[in-house]
């Protein structure tokens, strides 16, 4: 909210003069309101590993992290190069690998890569889109300087609670919004329809018939799944309710088998078929592969899209997208050490208590350690675990993120965020939503924003100026 | 729709219908013990438990002492009773959640809160001092629900599925009622128009929430016949055979209409409704009130078996 020599930044002016007026009481009663609405409205998630798959609520800090238009400007350019850049490559490396063969990127990160499915080396998904909803976690290091932090080319999650957020502030402050201009998130769903039924497959007859599939109630963002299925005015699906039908894949209504153009997909790629992968699971549907092979369905996202999400790939983002836009990266990595090079893993070694290291196919901020916090036996501990599998790990510095005010007791104090704007490709567009999910650490000095790991969630804003 | 979301549809409001109606049940027992010296309490909360059919499960843990804490916390929330009115609620949440993207946020909104508070107040054990507010909580927040449901939600088949489930739930839940009374609560024959069989009509009223209609309509006069006839016969009366009887009627109408033709579940549905019409209570009396609710609940049970099948709620 502040400048470095305490000066309210521009972005933040016309909140700042709104915030100052009110009645800090009244304030944190608004808190406890939304605690009320989120429970009510049963925006929850799921926490595996605890008794009956308790429910829990992400914690809503009530400042709104706010980003000017021109910084929006700047950060959509970037994130759309990236984005180009990621299904470029995902095309290429389940076709002719031009970037393996011009050495810019190792064949054993595929070779070895569970990530790179070969059942999809030769395909081509219909209207060529790979990857159909990328969320791209940034992280502000500077004035005007963002870097990427994560691809999520697979499955990103979290999109509700960016309009869910919205809801509520537009709730719990509604003359707020008459002094500061925000652009609209609350479109984001039609987006997302129109998106997927851009992408229908050649055996399409018609208006695009579009369902979402859930592993079911009980998966960590089943809240999410319906939600969106409920926004779309699509029907939210299972496993269980879908069958291969005259080469489609039909879903039981009451009214018998229909079939479904393009199914988006919150199961991941192991679960989708058990002809093809993982046998044994009951969550996807026998067959589908074929029938996606054979143009009948369009699978949001591809299946393989992993691959360009893993951590080891990720740091070779800077050469991916040179490679295949031809430019140079609007937004910069996070400089990252891959731990299987000797000298890194060295480097990381000896500069273990300063880094952040992380597992190539972790997520939800577990199996990493932050140097800088970590007690000498938990560092003791993943070294061990670094030397035997290096190839397994990479390591990040602990960058003098920026941080953003949040409400707390004693009044406002900074706090370390991330920000992950929602993407949307179709073949003939690329739609980022003005905004995205803030995620916040709300322990003093944390760097951790993983709601897994009791990070919280903020409306994000992006002036309309 | 999806076969698996009416199912889902389907049962949440079976699993709030019945919750509901257990929790009034529970109310009349309550009452009636509370104006009864303490042998006879426990037979009035003996049979609350036989009429929910919950007699073996709670003998087999308590014996056949039948006190009000343990059969009302036996009922309300023990986990040794799968049927308990707890379970219940998180059933009609867990369809209600898996039916999210099919039913109004209003509406969801409601069922989540009413699970959230029944959860809290039985999260202990329930006390007499306070299963008023327990029983008066799951009651008004079941009203909320129905209200969300009325006045949110489209009328279409997602709107009929939701209907059948209630009624097809009520009507059986009116039914065993009324069943349990004549055949297990008298002790014999002989205490038919005793007051002692007075006092358990009353209870029955009371359970339907139905005392003061009944008493509006018959000026103050009780016996057995009359009550019969206006809980199976009158179709005035929101929890009455007849009444359940013309919703289903309607709503199964409204699924033949949305679907260009009937179904096998069409032509039962007639059968037991032209019997509700044709019938007088004195002639249901003749062939025996038991008889003529075995026969009715056989073939309710039939019609949700032929729903399920006509509509696709399962492979």
């Amino acid at each position: 909210m502040y400048t470095a020599d305490g000066e309210v930044r521009p972005a933040y002016r016309r909140y700042c003069d709104w915030f100052e007026n009110q009645d800090p009481k009244l304030m944190r009663r608004k808190g406890t309101e939304a605690e009320a609405f989120f429970r009510r409205t049963g925006i929850t998630f799921n926490v595996y590993g605890q008794n009956d798959a308790e429910e829990r609520l992400i914690p809503f800090d009530q400042v709104p992290r706010i980003i000017s238009g021109n910084q929006w400007r700047r950060l959509s350019k970037g994130i759309e190069q990236r984005v180009r850049a990621l299904n470029a490559f995902l095309h290429d490396l389940y076709h002719r690998q031009e970037i393996v063969r011009a050495g810019r990127l190792p064949l054993r990160l595929l070779a070895q890569n569970e990530a790179f499915l070969p059942q999809m080396v030769g395909f081509n998904p219909p209207g060529g889109v790979f990857t159909h909803i990328v969320g791209i976690d940034l992280v502000r290091t500077g004035e005007d300087e963002f870097m990427v932090l994560e691809d999520n080319a697979r499955t990103p999650s979290g999109v509700s609670y960016m309009l869910e957020n919205r809801e509520t502030m537009m709730a719990m402050f509604p003359e707020l919004f008459t002094k500061v201009r925000v652009r609209e998130v609350s479109d984001y769903p039609r987006r997302l329809a129109r998106s997927l039924a851009a992408c229908a497959p050649p055996a399409t007859s018609g208006k695009p018939v579009v369902a979402v599939l859930t592993p079911g109630i009980y998966n960590s963002a089943y809240y999410e799944h319906a939600f969106l299925a409920d926004q779309m005015g699509a029907e939210l699906v299972e496993g269980s309710d879908l069958r291969v039908q005259d080469g489609r894949i039909a879903m039981r209504t009451t009214r018998g088998y229909k079939p479904i153009d393009v199914l988006y997909r919150r199961v991941d790629d192991d679960y989708l078929d058990p002809l093809t992968f993982n046998p044994d699971s009951v969550l996807g549907v026998s067959g589908i592969m074929d029938v996606y092979r054979a143009g009948g369905i369009t699978i949001a996202n591809a299946p393989g899209t992993g691959i360009a999400d893993d951590k080891a790939i990720y740091s070779f983002m800077p050469e991916i997208v040179e490679f295949y836009t031809g430019e140079k990266p609007l937004l910069p990595n996070v400089t990252t050490w891959r731990c299987s090079e000797p000298d890194s893993l060295a480097y990381v070694l000896d500069n273990i208590s300063d880094l952040v290291v992380k597992e190539v196919h972790g997520s939800g901020g577990y199996g990493m350690l932050i140097g800088p916090t970590a007690s000498k036996k938990e560092i003791a501990r993943f070294t061990a675990k670094l030397k035997a599998r290096p190839e397994n790990y990479i390591a990040q510095p602990t960058l003098s993120l920026s941080t953003v005010p949040i409400f707390t007791r004693a009044g406002l104090a900074p706090r370390h965020v991330d920000l992950r704007p929602f993407v949307l490709v179709s073949p003939d567009r690329i739609d980022i939503t003005p905004g995205g999910l803030t995620r916040v650490a709300l322990k003093k000095g944390s760097l951790v924003v993983n709601s897994s790991q009791g990070g919280g969630t903020k409306d994000s804003w992006v002036l309309d100026d | 729709m999806l076969g698996r979301s009416a199912n889902g549809v389907f049962w949440m409001f079976r699993y709030l219908e019945r919750a509901e109606n257990t929790a009034r049940l529970v109310d009349a027992g309550f009452r009636m013990a509370l104006t009864r010296d303490e042998m006879d309490a426990d037979v009035e909360w003996r049979s609350v438990v036989i009429t929910l059919g919950q007699q073996a499960a709670y003998e087999a843990k308590f014996g056949d002492t039948y006190t009000g804490p343990d059969v009302f916390n036996f009922i309300l929330r023990d986990r040794d009773n799968p049927g308990n009115i707890l379970a219940m609620c998180e059933n009609a949440r867990i369809n209600a959640r898996m039916v999210r993207a099919g039913i109004t946020r209003e509406l969801w909104e409601a069922v989540n809160e009413l699970w959230m508070n029944v959860k809290d107040l039985l999260s202990r054990p329930v006390r007499e001092t306070n299963l008023g507010t327990v029983l008066d909580t799951i009651r008004r927040y079941s009203t909320q629900v129905r209200g969300a449901m009325m006045g949110s939600m489209l009328r279409n088949e997602i709107f009929n599925f939701a209907r059948l489930g209630k009624f097809i739930e009520r009507a059986d839940n009116t039914a065993r009622l009324l069943d349990v009374k004549y055949y297990v609560l008298l002790p014999s024959v002989s205490y038919v128009g005793s007051s002692l069989d007075n006092v358990q009509w009353d209870m029955i009223l009371r359970s339907v929430s139905g005392e003061r209609a009944y008493r509006w309509l018959n000026s103050g006069g009780m016996d057995a016949r009359s009550i019969a006839e206006f809980l199976i016969l009158d179709g005035r009366f929101p929890r009455s055979l007849a009444f359940c009887y013309s919703k289903i009627q309607s709503n199964l109408a409204a699924l033949a209409r949305e679907y260009g033709g009937e179904m096998d579940s069409h032509a039962i549905l007639r059968d037991t409704q032209s019997r509700l019409h044709a019938l007088t209570i004195d002639e249901i009396f003749e062939q025996g009130l038991h008889e003529f609710i075995a026969e009715f609940l056989a073939h309710n049970q039939k019609l949700a078996r032929q729903v399920q099948s006509d509509y696709r709620f399962y492979e």
